[in-house]
């Protein structure tokens, strides 16, 4: 991509930004995210379908941020999580550069974050059909079943919080299960502290998540807790009528309405 | 003990499986799921894969499991009542098809658990555990096993080692005393030593760097850029240290209900930002850098120094495991060219 390259250098060059995020050449055939911030170092930029990580979760991390004003290459599950992102009050306008990559492998740059929503309403978030069969074969399940079924799932988890580092919206400097006074969840890897983490996880992202899979690509384990995530999505979508990220929606999760269709919450 | 040498049959092999299953034993062995091969519980043969250069979890939950109960408690008016785990009898367990790194890996575990304190706990769990390992046919540009002192066929750690000849059939080398039981109880199944070299049938592994001059490189190297620049893209997960089957460091963690609880050892990580975290606030590892470089410092530098043995056996999990491909080879190797300060 030497649109790309040249575009980074430029901005590195101007001093527009201090530091490109973006995909490098990684370790056996894997890419890996790489932190630019001499101009004659753009041509490590590489783009291709390998380039699966979401960068976004490099935005609020500490010693990141202390490289300055970054650029940030940006295929569309990235630019969900930017809007995302924005909607929470994580990242500021001014504040970033966005290089997106189209679908096509196309630059595309934005003006405002507003621009990424409208460039996103043409690439709204699908559940696979893969997917979603397997979300509805484990709903049917009685409850039982299902619950057994989450039990064995998650057997292997040791709690190692992959999921958790490598998701752009858990940016919380102070998670819940990080929280001793009380101790909200069990600390512990046995069957209760697994599913108490990986529930709340996904009732935490209920509403926020983007879909980008970076929870499941990161588990070592290979558990399949992008199912919750993508379970929630279309829970959401189907109480509350929104699906994806948005700057002027409010979380369906954690937002309060006078007028909630739900009494309890009055 | 003189490690003896004999041959088993391929189908001999899984008669060996079945007696050991047969008599009741636990067995860990790879099993396939999904890209991955991971150490599980195994009740058939056919659940066994071949397919795997290491499996992505290593085997040290036998004997360090993720969440220990190290003893329970019942307070009543009059007193409170302690059982202590230490007391408890460990099953018997066997390790099928472990790689000789990992094997190899319960020497520092080891000498962890029985440094200033010895875990009463850990050592009769290790007690119980028999190693029967497989040595490597293949590897991958994550494996190192060649630059920490160890090899594709390294026995040590193992208590049958075997290896894979071009007939299909196997090598048995019969270690430690524990093997030679093995052996005893199926004399059936092993037969005369094979004609065939164990060497033509190992991998090969290059050797990256050498550990006697990283370790003393590191006496000089804790002010560097190498940490910061290798860690940037550290998300500050525990998948590393999870994986990793040297990796020791736990927390203690109590479960209370009511009157009565457990407390539990469960695993930690130097990669997460609590981990040092001091009740004032102050955390003496504020960002993923100085968690790297202790992560590196403590496998090859406090370790041997400590203990002649090195908190590293090369099976290359950490970087396999990375979601931000941090490769642990990357530092090590880089390290291998600085010029520590003076």
């Amino acid at each position: 991509m030497n649109e790309l390259i040249q575009k980074a250098t430029i901005l590195l060059e101007s001093n527009s930004v201090q530091v490109v995020i973006g995909y490098g050449k990684g370790s056996a055939n894997r890419t890996r995210a790489i932190f630019i911030t001499q101009a004659a170092d753009c041509e490590k930029l590489i783009f291709d379908s390998r380039c699966i990580q979401n960068l976004a979760v490099y935005l609020t991390k500490q010693e990141i941020k202390k490289l300055g004003k970054p650029a940030i290459v940006a295929p569309i599950p990235v630019l969900r999580s930017i809007v995302q992102l924005a909607a929470e009050n994580q990242i500021a306008e001014n504040d970033l550069v966005v290089l997106g990559v189209t679908p096509e492998s196309e630059l595309v740059e934005f003006e405002s974050f507003a621009a990424i929503e409208t460039f996103l309403s043409t690439h709204r978030i699908e559940i696979e059909g893969k997917y979603q069969k397997t979300i509805e074969m484990i709903k049917s399940m009685p409850v039982s079943e299902r619950f057994a079924y989450w039990v064995k799932e998650l057997e292997p988890c040791f709690k190692c919080y992959a999921c958790r580092s490598a998701c752009p919206l858990c940016y919380c400097t102070r998670c819940t299960v990080e929280n001793n006074q009380p101790q909200w969840i069990s600390v512990a890897s046995h069957p209760l502290g697994n599913l108490e983490w990986h529930v709340m996880r996904a009732m935490h992202l209920a509403g926020r998540c983007t879909d980008c899979e970076a929870c499941y690509n990161a588990c070592p384990m290979g558990i399949p807790i992008h199912l919750l995530t993508k379970s929630m999505l279309q829970d959401v979508a189907e109480n509350f009528g929104t699906y994806g990220p948005s700057l002027d929606k409010l979380n369906a999760l954690s937002s309060f309405k006078p007028d909630d269709k739900e009494s309890f919450i009055r | 003990m003189q490690t003896e040498n004999y041959l088993i049959r391929k189908s001999s092999l899984e008669k060996l499986f079945g007696n050991l299953i047969g008599n009741g034993k636990i067995v860990y062995a790879p099993k396939a799921k999904g890209n991955l091969a991971l150490f599980d519980k195994v009740q058939a043969f056919g659940e066994i894969t071949e397919d795997y250069i290491v499996t992505a979890n290593s085997a040290k939950s036998v004997t360090f499991p993720r969440t220990e109960k190290l003893f329970s408690y019942h307070k009543s008016k009059e007193s409170t009542e302690i059982t202590d785990a230490a007391n408890n009898t460990f099953p018997d367990v066997i390790l099928w098809g472990t790689r000789p790194c990992d094997a190899a890996a319960f020497i520092p575990l080891t000498e962890t658990f029985n440094g200033d304190f010895q875990d009463i706990i850990y050592n009769k769990r290790r007690e119980k555990v028999l190693i029967l390992s497989f040595s490597c046919k293949r590897s991958d540009e994550y494996c190192f096993c060649t630059s920490v002192n160890s090899g594709p066929g390294n026995t040590a750690g193992s208590d049958v080692q075997f290896t894979k000849l071009s007939d299909g059939d196997y090598l048995a080398e019969v270690i430690t005393e524990k093997g030679q039981l093995l052996v005893k109880e199926n004399c059936n199944l092993f037969e005369a030593k094979p004609e065939e070299d164990k060497e033509p049938n190992l991998a090969i592994v290059a050797t990256r760097f050498n550990q006697e001059e990283i370790q003393a490189k590191l006496q000089n190297l804790f002010e560097n850029p190498v940490w910061d620049d290798k860690s940037r893209a550290c998300l500050g997960c525990g998948s590393c240290s999870y994986v990793c089957p040297v990796c020791s460091c736990f927390d203690i963690q109590d479960e209370a209900h009511g009157n009565k609880g457990t407390r539990l050892r469960c695993w930690d990580s130097c990669g997460y930002g609590l981990f040092t975290m001091h009740t004032s606030g102050h955390n003496p590892r504020n960002t993923q850098g100085g968690r790297w470089r202790q992560r590196i410092l403590h496998k090859f530098l406090y370790m041997p120094n400590k203990s002649k043995v090195a908190g590293c056996v090369g099976c290359g999990r950490c970087s396999r495991s990375c979601p931000a491909d941090i490769n642990i080879l990357d530092t090590l190797t880089s390290l291998q060219e600085e010029k520590p300060n003076e």
